[in-house]
C-alpha cells in the first residue's frame, strides 16, 4: 500500500505539472482526489491494515493527499494567471481609434456671448428684464428724450406700422427701462437684451435686425462714480482682470452726462494696429448718468434719485471675441460656421 | 468734420504734437477719427528747372530735359510731356522719391538714354486743377505759369513748402448735439479749452461804400416757422476768378473742391462759422425781392447740380417775385447761380428749420454739406457774422464792392438760456469734490457768461438746458478719466432671471444636450414664405404685423410661425452640403392681440433635422426626451392630417392633457420642393409658453418595490389602422394596478402576417405592490388583457 501511494503521488504529480489548461487541471483534481478517485481507492484497503500499520498509513494518505492538493491549487493559480493575461493580450484594443460620436448641439455665437454678460450681471444683482419688440413710439423715442422731428425717428430709419408712426419695432432696448421705471419698485438693478431694428440693408456690418444688451440702475445717491466702477467689474469679468478701460464724452439723448467706453486693444495693447484702426482702443460700449428729464417722465423724482445706463451691441461684441469678419455669417446658421462655438 | 491744424491756429495757438491733440481732443468729448498729413506720401520732390529740352534718338515722343534741382550738376529727366518750354519751373522727383500711392522713383533707362528722375504732373502729385487752376491736366505741372507761384521759388526747393502741403488734418465724429463744433471756430472753442489756450476771435470788418442794399432788395418771410431769420447782403462789380492760393489751400485740406472766388468765399465761410451761405446772381432775382416761402403745387426747381426736382409744399424755398431760385437749406437753383458774367450777387445767411430741411433733403436723396449743418439746429445769432466774414473776403480778395447795409429779418428776440451753477448737485451727480472756481473757469472757457451763480448759455449751445448739461461740461474738462470709480450702496437686489428666461434656458441645454445647434433667424416674415409653407389662404396665421415702410418683401411683415425660419435654415445647410443636422430655435412670433396695438410676442421652440439616422421618430424621441425632462404632464400625441406644411401621414399634435403643445411631424414633399429640399425633412413647433403652464410641480417619491417583477413578451396581431396608443391604453385599463409597463419592442407586417394586418410585440412588467405574485396570478392577468384586446381590437396572440 505504501508502493500505490508513492506511485500514485509521482504519477499524479507528474500528470499535474503536465496540466496546460484548468479544465485539464480540475479533471486531474477529480481523478486523484475525487469520492472516485485514485488516492480515496487505495485508501479503501485501510481495513485490511493492522492495528499498527493503520495510523502510519493514515498519515503518509494525509500527506500525499496534502501534497497533490497543494501542487493542483499552485498549478491552478499559474494556470490562471496565464490565462487572463492570455485574454488580456487578445482584448487589447487600439486606443487611438475614435470614440462613438456622440453631438451634443452648440449656442450660437450671439446666445454665447449674451449669456456669458447676463452671467456677470445677474450675479452683480441685476434682474433679467425682457420687454416687447413691437413698441409705442412713446417708449422708443418721446420718453427717452428724442422728440418730434428727431433724425432716428425719419422713415428711413425705423419701421412703423401705423400711418401716424405710434407703433413700430424698437430701434433700441432703452424703451425697456422706461417700462421698467414706470411699473418696478425703487432701487431698480436691471439689465435687458433683445433684439432691436433699424432699417439699414444687409452687408457685412448692417442688418435690419441685431441684439442689444442695455442695464440700468436706479437708486438714492447713484454717481457716475458708480457707472465706472460698475462697467469696470463687468469688462473686467468679460475680459479679464489685466483690461484697460477709458472714459470719454459722447452725446445720447437720454443721458447726460454721456460717455463711450473704449478697452485698450487686445491685439496690439494701445500701440495701434489693423484690429483698432491704428486707434489703440476699440468702442465696446456706451453709457452715462439717466437724464432727469427721463426720470421725471417715468415720475421718478430726480432730485432724489439718480441712475446709470449702459448699453452694447451683441453683434459687435460676438464678431469681435470670435473674430467674426462678416455680420452675414451670424443669421446665416451654417453648420460648420455653428460648430466652431 | 475736418480740421486744418494750420486753419485751427488761427484762433488759438496749440503747440501739441498730432498724437496728443488729437488723444487730448476725445477725451474732451470731441472724438478723433484720425488725422492726415496732407502730401505725407511725398517725399524727395524738389523745384526743378528745365534748362534744355532735345528729342530723345529713339522716341518719337519723348523729351530729354536737363533740369536744374538746386545741386552742382543738372539731373537728365527723360519725360514724354509735350507741354514744357526751356526755363519752366517743374516738380522734379529725384532718385528715390516717393508720390501719393506709394509709388517710387528710381533712376533708370528710358530708351536707352538713362532718366536721373521723373518730372511730375498734377495727379502724380495727387492734386487737380481745382487747386491749380493754372495747371493743366494731361501734361507736366508748369509751377512757373501760375502767377502766385512765379518768383516764390527756386530749383531744389522742397516741393511740399512751395504748394503748401504738410498741413495736418483732424478728422473729428462730431455728435448731433454739438452743431456749433462743425466749424473752424467751435473746434477751436474746444481745442483752447482743452489745453488751456487763448481763443482769439475775429471781428470782421466791412468797408463798403458801395450804395445802399435797400435800393437793390427787399427780403420777406412767409413761413417764419421755417425760417426763424434771413440775412442778407449785397455785393457789385463782382471780378469772378480763382480765389488766391491759401484760400484754396485752405477748402482743399478741409475737403471742399475750390471753384471761383464767390463760391469758395460762401464755403470758407461755412467751414469756419459753422453757418451754411449762399450767392445768388442778382440780375437773376426776380423784382429785386426775396421770398422765403412754402412750394406751391406744381412747382419745380432745376438744382445747381442740374437735375430738375419737383417739390411740393412741405419744402421751403427762396423764390423771386414769381417763382423759386433756392431750396432753402439744401442748394441754390440753377436759374440764380454764379458764373463767369455774374456783375451782382446776394449773399445768403439763414436760419432754417433743421427738421424741415432734413425732411425735404432725404425727399429729394440730396443731403449736403449745408443741409447736413442746418438739420442739427444751427446758432440764429450767427448770421450776421458769417455774412460780414463773406464781405470782408470778398474785400480781401478783390472780387467785388460790398454794398452798404443788411437785411436782417428775424421773427422774435432770441432770449438765452439761464441756468443755475448748483456745484454740489453736479458733485453728486458725478461723485466728485470739483471746486465751484474749477466749474466757473471751464464755463467761462466755454464762453458761457457767469453773473453770479446765474449761468448764460450762449447761443450757439443749444444743446445745453439743464443742470445735467453743465455737470457734463464741468466733466469733460475735470477729465473723466479722474472720476474714481466707486460700488454703488443701497439696498442690494436679488438679481435672476424669470420664469419664462429660466424655463427657455433648460429647454436650450436639453436641445443641445440632444444634438441640436442653435440657430438664430430674423423676426421678420412675408407672405411668399406662408405661401411656401403652404399656409391656407384663410389661415389666421396670415393676419400679421405689417411693416409699413420695408426694406423688402421677404421683410415686409413680424413673423407669426417660425417654421419658414427653420426651413430657410435646414434649405441652406442642404444647399451647402451639410449633410446631417439637427437645428434648434427660441423664436419668437407677433401675433396680433385683442384690444391691443401692440404684438403678442410669443416664443416657439423649433426643431429641425435632416440627414443619416433622422426620422420622425428620432425626432419624437427628442420631443418625449425633452417633455420628460422638463416636467411636462400626460403627454400624448394625436394624428393631424389637416397641417398643409407637413406629412398628412406624419404629423402629430402634442398635448399635455388637453393642452395643445406643440406640432410636429415630417414636412410636406411639396413643401420641401418650395424650398429646394429633396430629403426628408423632420420639424417641431413647441409652444413655450403653453409648456410652462403644463409642468408639473416637485415630484413625490414613490418607495421602490419590495416585490420581484415577471415579464412577458407578446406579440400581437391586428389590423394596420389600430394604433400602438390604443392598444396600449387597452392594456393599461386592462392590467389595472398589477400592468406596471408594456413596452413597444416591435412591429412586424409580411410574411406569416395576412395581409392588412401586423404583428405588434411588447414586454409587459407585471407586479403586485403587497405580494411576491404566482405564476398562476400572473398568467390570469395577461389571458384578461388579451381577451380584451381581442374583444376590444380584435387583436389576437400571434
Amino acid at each position: 500500500m505504501k508502493k500505490q501511494l508513492q506511485e500514485l503521488k509521482e504519477a499524479s504529480l507528474s500528470a499535474i505539472n503536465g496540466a496546460d489548461s484548468i479544465e485539464a487541471l480540475e479533471s486531474l483534481r477529480v481523478k486523484f482526489l475525487g469520492k472516485k478517485g485514485e488516492l480515496t481507492a487505495i485508501l479503501k484497503q485501510m481495513g485490511k491494515l493492522s492495528e499498527e500499520e493503520r495510523p502510519v498509513m493514515g498519515q503518509l494518505a494525509n500527506e500525499v493527499r496534502e501534497l497533490l492538493t497543494a501542487s493542483i491549487d499552485k498549478a491552478h493559480e499559474v494556470l490562471a494567471k496565464k490565462q487572463l493575461s492570455e485574454r488580456l493580450e487578445r482584448e487589447t484594443i487600439d486606443v487611438t481609434i475614435p470614440g462613438t460620436p456622440v453631438i451634443i448641439g452648440k449656442k450660437h455665437p450671439l446666445t454665447a456671448v449674451l449669456d456669458e454678460v447676463k452671467e456677470i450681471c445677474v450675479s452683480m444683482g441685476f434682474t433679467v428684464v425682457e420687454g416687447p419688440e413691437v413698441e409705442y413710439s412713446v417708449y422708443n423715442f418721446d420718453k427717452l428724450n428724442t422728440s418730434e422731428g428727431h433724425p432716428a425717428r425719419d422713415r428711413q430709419d425705423t419701421f412703423y406700422f401705423t400711418d401716424d408712426d405710434r407703433v413700430l419695432l424698437r430701434t433700441q432696448t432703452s424703451p425697456v427701462q422706461v417700462h421698467v421705471m414706470e411699473t418696478q419698485p425703487l432701487p431698480i438693478r436691471i439689465v435687458s437684451p433683445g433684439r432691436v431694428y433699424r432699417k439699414d440693408e444687409v452687408d457685412a456690418t448692417h442688418s435690419p435686425m441685431f441684439h442689444q444688451f442695455e442695464g440700468l440702475v436706479v437708486d438714492k445717491g447713484i454717481t457716475m462714480g458708480d457707472l465706472k466702477g460698475t462697467l469696470n467689474t463687468i469688462i473686467k469679468r468679460l475680459y479679464g482682470e489685466d483690461t484697460v478701460t477709458r472714459f470719454r464724452p459722447h452725446h445720447f439723448p437720454f443721458t447726460e452726462p454721456s460717455c463711450e467706453v473704449d478697452v485698450q486693444c487686445f491685439e496690439c495693447g494701445g500701440k495701434g494696429c489693423r484690429v483698432c484702426k491704428g486707434e489703440g482702443w476699440i468702442e465696446l460700449l456706451g453709457a452715462g448718468m439717466v437724464h432727469p428729464k427721463v426720470l421725471e417722465v417715468c415720475g421718478i423724482d430726480s432730485k432724489e434719485y439718480s441712475g446709470f445706463a449702459f448699453g452694447m451691441g451683441v453683434e459687435r461684441m460676438a464678431m469681435r471675441r470670435f473674430n467674426i469678419s462678416d455680420l452675414r455669417l451670424i443669421y446665416e446658421n451654417d453648420l460648420r460656421f455653428l460648430e466652431q462655438f | 468734420m475736418l480740421l486744418s491744424r494750420e486753419w485751427l491756429n488761427e484762433f488759438t495757438d496749440i503747440k501739441a504734437t498730432d498724437k496728443e491733440y488729437c488723444d487730448a481732443m476725445t477725451l474732451s468729448g470731441s472724438k478723433v477719427e484720425g488725422f492726415e498729413i496732407v502730401g505725407e506720401e511725398i517725399s524727395n520732390v524738389v523745384v526743378g528747372q528745365v534748362k534744355k529740352i532735345v528729342r530723345h534718338e529713339n522716341s518719337d515722343h519723348m523729351w530729354i530735359c536737363t533740369v536744374d534741382v538746386g545741386k552742382s550738376e543738372p539731373l537728365i529727366i527723360v519725360t514724354g510731356a509735350q507741354n514744357l518750354h526751356e526755363g519752366d519751373f517743374v516738380p522734379a522727383a529725384l532718385d528715390g522719391a516717393a508720390l501719393p500711392g506709394g509709388i517710387e522713383i528710381h533712376t533708370g533707362k528710358l530708351r536707352g538714354v538713362e532718366s536721373q528722375g521723373m518730372l511730375c504732373s498734377l495727379k502724380e502729385l495727387g492734386l487737380t486743377v481745382h487747386d491749380f487752376p493754372y495747371a493743366i491736366e494731361d501734361g507736366i505741372f508748369v509751377l512757373s505759369d501760375d502767377p502766385e507761384l512765379k518768383g516764390s521759388m527756386k530749383p531744389g526747393d522742397d516741393i511740399k513748402a512751395v504748394l503748401g502741403l504738410g498741413d495736418t488734418v483732424v478728422e473729428f465724429e462730431i455728435t448731433n448735439n454739438r452743431a456749433d463744433c462743425l466749424s473752424v471756430i467751435g473746434l477751436a472753442r474746444e481745442s483752447a479749452a482743452t489745453f488751456g489756450t487763448e481763443l482769439k476771435l475775429h471781428t470782421p470788418v466791412v468797408k463798403g461804400g458801395a450804395g445802399d442794399i435797400k435800393e437793390h432788395l427787399s427780403v420777406e418771410i412767409i413761413d417764419k416757422e421755417l425760417c426763424p431769420r434771413y440775412t442778407a447782403k449785397m455785393v457789385k462789380n463782382i471780378k469772378i476768378a480763382p480765389s488766391p492760393k491759401w484760400l484754396r489751400q485752405r477748402l482743399r485740406d478741409n475737403g471742399v473742391r475750390p471753384i471761383n472766388n464767390i463760391v469758395d468765399i460762401t464755403n470758407y465761410v461755412m467751414l469756419e462759422y459753422g453757418q451754411p451761405m449762399h450767392a445768388f446772381d442778382y440780375a437773376c432775382v426776380n423784382g429785386n425781392k426775396i421770398v422765403v416761402r412754402r412750394a406751391q403745387q406744381g412747382e419745380t426747381l432745376t438744382t445747381l447740380d442740374g437735375n430738375e426736382r419737383a417739390i411740393t409744399p412741405d419744402m421751403l424755398v427762396i423764390a423771386d417775385a414769381s417763382s423759386p431760385i433756392g431750396l432753402a437749406g439744401v442748394m441754390g437753383g440753377g436759374n440764380s447761380e454764379i458764373t463767369n458774367d455774374t456783375k451782382m450777387i446776394v449773399f445768403e445767411s439763414a436760419n432754417f428749420n433743421g427738421t424741415s430741411v432734413r425732411k425735404t433733403a432725404i425727399a429729394l436723396g440730396m443731403r449736403t454739406d449745408a443741409s447736413g449743418r442746418f438739420e442739427k439746429g444751427l446758432d440764429i445769432m450767427n448770421t450776421i457774422p458769417a455774412v460780414e466774414r463773406a464781405c470782408e473776403l470778398v474785400e480781401l480778395l478783390g472780387a467785388g464792392e460790398v454794398l452798404d447795409g443788411t437785411i436782417d429779418v428775424m421773427s422774435g428776440e432770441y432770449k438765452p438760456v439761464k441756468l443755475q451753477l448748483e456745484p454740489e448737485r453736479v458733485n453728486a451727480l458725478l461723485g466728485t469734490d470739483i471746486e465751484k472756481d474749477f466749474m466757473v473757469r471751464v464755463l467761462e472757457k466755454l464762453d458761457f457768461t457767469m453773473n453770479g451763480d446765474t449761468i448764460c448759455v450762449p447761443s450757439f449751445r443749444q444743446d445745453i438746458e439743464h443742470y445735467a448739461d453743465i455737470a457734463e461740461e464741468v466733466a469733460r474738462f475735470y477729465g473723466y478719466d479722474k472720476i474714481v470709480p466707486t460700488v454703488f450702496k443701497g439696498a442690494a437686489t436679488k438679481g435672476g432671471y424669470d420664469e419664462k428666461q429660466s424655463f427657455e434656458r433648460s429647454l436650450s441645454s436639453l436641445c443641445r444636450g440632444m444634438g441640436y445647434y442653435e440657430v438664430m433667424t430674423y423676426s421678420f416674415g412675408s407672405k411668399s414664405a406662408w405661401d411656401k409653407i403652404h399656409l391656407p389662404d384663410d389661415s389666421k396665421l396670415r393676419n400679421a404685423f405689417v411693416i409699413q415702410n420695408p426694406l423688402g418683401e421677404d421683410t415686409s411683415v413680424m413673423r407669426t410661425t417660425s417654421l419658414p425660419s427653420m426651413l430657410d435654415v435646414l434649405s441652406t445647410n442642404m444647399a451647402k452640403r451639410n449633410m446631417d443636422v439637427r437645428f434648434f430655435e427660441l423664436a419668437t412670433v407677433y401675433l396680433p392681440l385683442d384690444g391691443s396695438e401692440l404684438a403678442d410676442e410669443r416664443s416657439i421652440l423649433t426643431l429641425g433635422s435632416y440627414g443619416k439616422g433622422e426620422s420622425f421618430f428620432t425626432l419624437k424621441g427628442s420631443i418625449e426626451a425633452m417633455l420628460g425632462a422638463i416636467r411636462i404632464k400626460d403627454v400624448h400625441f394625436e394624428a393631424v392630417s389637416t397641417n398643409s406644411a407637413y406629412h398628412p401621414g406624419r404629423c402629430a399634435a402634442i398635448y399635455s392633457g388637453s393642452t395643445l403643445i406643440g406640432v410636429m411631424g415630417q414636412i410636406h414633399p411639396l413643401v420641401c420642393d418650395e424650398y429646394g429640399m429633396s430629403t426628408d425633412v423632420f420639424c417641431a413647433e413647441l409652444y413655450v409658453r403653453e409648456m410652462t403652464g403644463c409642468t408639473a410641480g416637485d415630484p413625490t417619491y414613490k418607495p421602490l418595490p419590495k416585490f420581484p417583477a415577471i415579464t412577458r413578451d407578446i406579440a400581437l396581431v391586428c389590423d394596420n389602422a389600430i394604433t400602438v396608443a390604443a392598444l396600449t391604453e387597452t392594456m393599461k385599463s386592462a392590467g389595472g394596478d398589477y400592468l406596471e409597463s408594456c413596452k413597444l419592442f416591435d412591429i412586424y407586417t409580411g410574411t406569416g402576417i395576412p395581409a392588412g394586418k401586423k404583428s405588434v410585440a411588447f414586454s409587459l412588467t407585471i407586479r403586485a405592490k403587497d405580494q411576491t405574485l404566482t405564476l398562476e396570478h400572473a398568467e390570469e392577468i395577461v389571458s384578461a388583457l388579451l381577451d380584451k384586446l381581442e374583444k376590444v381590437h380584435g387583436a389576437v396572440i400571434r
